[in-house]
């Protein structure tokens, strides 16, 4: 290289060193011991530390979805929590719910439907569809829901209201409420 | 081992070839990704998802001014920062997001050219103590006043740009101003779109690795044409391509972003070389606002004159687009007029606008998605002054041959999308008057546009080998960005080589692989398929050869080679060596001699809520004719991201600009808006049996863009028979429909 860059060597003395905290996070039924700087993110502890990177980091915001993980069968952007929040929680990443060789029907019905293009998003989708899922069994409601009162049926409308927090750029949305929709239909209400 | 080479040019229109015959039935079959089953399990590796040992975490320092000079840096704060191993200043070698037709990315840290402009890279142990430490940099600017950053007030200063992959910027034929100076009906619209942002899901993203002893990189990074990026990253870095290892075999998503060198890919290699360290960086989201390439903003004026009876006399479509200073492409916003739609006088012609915003790229259909956006509403303008359906009008302007080059077309189905799409969507039920149909507090409307996409070819080069185990296996630099690459180079192989999907492995996104075309312009599964179809039966020769017959008298199925009343298994006739060859597609005489153009029609349902002027997209209706659809289900999918990208370019994207400062200040994913679930309406998908020979041995078009071009324009046309409102400032908000509202 002709050019050498410029490099201005870091390693000065910690004086106000960022607090280092041990936290032992439970992700798809193992126990992880991690030494993390106190502002590591459950994202980045999940693909930087643990390299469970089927949570994927495309906004770091909260605004794309892509990060979606179950904590204790709850669907939350994991770019938006702390690590150190979260010890002793259940955490379920998508690496947790099937494998290549024996995928969850959920994860089989995005293959069949083609619920995706680039694949970027799906883990997400696939983690927010089951804790959405979940929420609906439970009765929850949604923007799309007639009545509060009522116990509104799993419809494609309710489905993609529902699933309007995780962002797919290729725009696989029909394909991947058909995905979702098939394996609803084949759940106990 | 045996290794031979074929090369195809296309300097004649194909005939039958074995994927004809198609024995395992995979070509047009609407086969699962084979890909899928990592992508859905997250063990789908991009990028940033590498673990090198000791690997430390890169953090941009971007600019905070549009345009101006740096004096210098004061680093010592983000210095003091625990766990910081380095700032690199990169000097010349810093770049930002590069044209992949550039020779010369490099750009230099020392002056600022647009707002967000890559100037150096905090390196830390960890990503949290980067992310701070960048932000403890302080850049002494001195800033120029000037900023060159709207771009009606640039026209003045407008010139024709050159870019040798388009039409000329500027095509006349006949006299237009004569004709249309004349004609007995008149539309005279200008239309305008902002710069959109393609905000793929993936970050652009590196992991770099330096061999000090071989002088070697090895880089996991996100692009869609490998080959071309290696030289560009070879030349930035002075050394030999051949020194890169670039690996992209995931891509999550490009739409043109990830088409030329991006400047993490540069830092994390000068920073991996420099720390003698691998080192990982993702461009933050924000970050890429001010450097991923935009798609240029436009002004476009279009002019048609006709007849009483809708001929069109003369066609006009003149538009401004902006780039930085010194860059060649252009947005080719007319590159669908010149041969859409008959008329003996037309005008087209570009102009560019140098601005100080970040660089102009393609995005998904480059041109077509906002010229047809224009051109398509401009034709709705037309028939709605005619009295005149607007199928209708498209239909008496059908050319025979076209219009402006004066060649045949190689196929052209556009009458036949429009009729049979507008009996299936059920266009008879279509009120001609404006504001006719009202649900309650909506107002329905529906619209239609042709879809027009130019249909190009790529050189690409492919290798297959067959194994002694009687498999296959493809290699090929070709990128699967969400398109279907994987699963349908494997179609091609298996029905040449009568193998099933699992007997086939395919390899892409590895510049050590045959250079192939890469994923850009709809060209990557014609060009990717034809390269293996040609490297496929060079094989069939190979294994002609070693059986002692003619290749023609042999059949290859389930496995198995049939010759005569002998049958073997395929890894018999391969024998205990490999057999391999390298299949190269070209373009050549015909694609000059026969104009090549996919199209479709869509339809669109809109209901205009009458006291909020919100706009809900209700359904769909696309019917394409881009040649033969190697598998209906991928296919399918890239039809419905174009046109929801159709739907969200007319209604929702636009990059907003400071104007005093060249800020797009809407730099994220909740204040740019693209559509999330609840906007997608019910679509239905048609392909017309087609099969153009002309356009590559394998009679397919290009079909990942052609959704896209269009589909907008049938939303707008849907709003104003749903309104009476003509908005011509896009994107089609509801604060611009809410005075014209009727009562």
């Amino acid at each position: 290289m002709p050019l050498s860059p410029q490099v201005a060597p870091g390693g000065s003395a910690p004086a106000d060193a960022p607090q280092r905290l041990s936290v032992t996070l439970t992700v798809n039924g193992e126990d992880h011991a991690l030494a993390l700087d106190s502002r590591t993110t459950l994202l980045d502890a999940l693909r930087d530390h643990l390299h469970l990177t089927g949570a994927k980091k495309g906004c770091d915001h909260g605004q794309c979805g892509a990060c979606t993980v179950l904590v204790e069968g709850r669907r939350i952007n994991s770019c938006l929590a702390l690590a150190a929040m979260h010890e002793g929680d259940a955490i379920t990443t998508i690496e947790g719910v099937g494998t290549p060789q024996a995928l969850h029907p959920l994860q089989a019905g995005f293959v069949r439907h083609d619920g995706y293009q680039c694949g970027y998003c799906t883990p997400g989708q696939i983690m927010s569809a089951l804790g959405m899922v979940e929420e609906h069994r439970q009765g929850w409601p949604s923007h799309a829901t007639g009545s509060v009162a009522d116990r509104p049926a799993l419809t494609r409308e309710e489905i993609a209201e529902r699933m309007s927090g995780n962002i797919c750029r290729c725009a696989a949305y029909p394909n991947i409420v058909d995905a979702i929709s098939e394996f609803a239909g084949e759940q106990p209400a | 081992m045996s290794s031979t080479t074929a090369t195809l040019r296309m300097n004649a229109k194909q005939g039958l070839n074995r994927a004809d015959h198609a024995p395992q039935g995979l070509i047009g079959a609407p086969l699962d990704r084979k890909e899928g089953p990592l992508k859905v399990s997250g063990r789908a590796p991009y990028a940033y998802e590498h673990h090198p040992a000791n690997v430390a975490f890169g953090y941009l320092v971007t600019a905070t001014i549009a345009r101006g000079k740096v004096n210098g840096y004061d680093f010592d704060a983000a210095l003091a920062v625990p766990g910081v191993v380095a700032v690199i200043d990169a000097g010349k070698r810093t770049t930002t997001q590069a044209a992949n037709t550039s020779s010369n990315p490099e750009q230099g840290n020392d002056h600022v050219t647009h707002y967000g402009q890559p100037l150096l890279m905090v390196v830390a142990d960890t990503f949290e103590a980067a992310r701070e430490a960048a932000a403890k940099v302080r850049v002494d600017y001195a800033p120029e006043e000037g900023g060159r950053f709207v771009l009606a007030e640039e026209a003045p200063k407008a010139k024709t740009p050159g870019y040798p992959f388009f039409n000329k910027a500027n095509m006349n034929t006949g006299d237009f101003d004569g004709a249309f100076a004349t004609a007995p009906v008149q539309v005279d619209a200008t239309y305008t779109t902002p710069s959109q942002i393609h905000a793929a899901m993936e970050p652009h993203a590196a992991t770099a690795s330096w061999d000090e002893a071989e002088g070697k990189l090895t880089i996991h990074a996100s692009y869609q044409m490998i080959g071309n990026v290696a030289a560009q990253l070879a030349k930035v870095l002075g050394i030999k391509a051949d020194k890169i290892h670039l690996m992209s075999p995931y891509v999550g998503g490009g739409f043109g972003s990830k088409l030329g060198l991006n400047p993490e890919s540069v830092m994390a290699a000068v920073a991996a070389r420099a720390l003698k360290r691998p080192v990982k960086i993702a461009i933050t989201r924000q970050q890429l606002f001010g450097i991923s390439g935009r798609r240029s903003d436009s002004i476009q004026r279009i002019r048609l004159g006709a007849e009483a009876d809708g001929r069109i006399l003369a066609i006009a479509h003149e538009s401004l687009v902006s780039n930085r200073d010194g860059e060649t492409f252009y947005e080719p916003a007319g590159i669908s007029t010149p041969t859409l739609y008959a008329g003996e006088n037309r005008l087209v012609s570009h102009r560019q606008a140098a601005m100080d915003l970040m660089i102009s790229v393609s995005m998904r259909a480059p041109g077509e998605a906002i010229g047809m956006l224009a051109l398509e509403s401009a034709m709705d303008e037309l028939a709605h002054t005619l009295g005149l359906d607007p199928v209708e009008l498209r239909l008496r302007n059908e050319p025979d041959t076209d219009p402006q080059a004066g060649t045949p077309f190689s196929t052209r189905k556009l009458a036949k999308c429009l009729t049979q799409g507008a009996e299936a969507f059920g266009w008879a039920e279509r009120k001609p008057q404006p504001g006719a149909r009202r649900e309650g507090d909506w107002l329905v409307g529906l619209g239609v546009a042709a879809l027009s996409r130019n249909n190009y070819l790529s050189t690409s080069s492919a290798r297959v080998r067959l194994t002694p185990a009687g498999t296959a296996e493809i290699e090929t630099d070709h990128t699967d960005i969400g398109t279907g690459t994987y699963t349908i180079l494997a179609q091609v192989a298996g029905d040449v080589l009568g193998l099933p999907m699992d007997a086939i492995e395919v390899r892409l996104g590895d510049s050590t692989l045959p250079k192939s075309s890469g994923s850009g312009g709809s060209w990557g599964a014609a060009s990717g398929a034809s390269s293996v179809l040609v490297a496929a039966e060079a094989l069939i020769e190979q294994i002609a050869k070693r059986l002692g017959v003619e290749a023609d008298q042999l059949t290859f199925k389930d496995g198995q080679v049939i010759t005569g009343n002998r049958t073997m298994p395929l890894a018999d006739a391969v024998g205990p060596e490999p057999l391999e060859a390298e299949g190269t597609i070209q373009s050549g005489a015909v694609q000059l001699t026969h104009t090549q153009v996919a199209y479709g029609a869509v339809f669109a349902e809109v209901a205009v809520n009458a006291v909020t002027g919100e706009i809900r997209v209700r359904r769909l209706d696309a019917t394409l004719a881009a040649g033969r659809i190697l598998n209906p289900k991928t296919a399918r999918s890239q039809v419905l991201g174009g046109l929801i990208w159709g739907m969200s370019g007319a209604l929702m994207e636009e990059a907003a600009l400071d104007e005093r400062r060249g800020v797009f200040v809407n730099h994220d994913l909740a204040e740019y808006h693209v559509p999330v679930n609840a906007d997608a309406p019910a679509i239905d998908v048609t392909f017309l049996e087609e099969d153009d020979r002309y356009a590559n041995p394998l009679g397919v078009k290009g079909i990942g863009e052609l959704g896209i071009c269009g589909s907008g324009a049938a939303i707008a046309n849907a709003v104003f028979n749903a309104t009476g409102v003509r908005v011509r400032d896009f994107p089609i908000t509801l604060d611009k429909l809410l005075d014209g509202l009727p009562d």
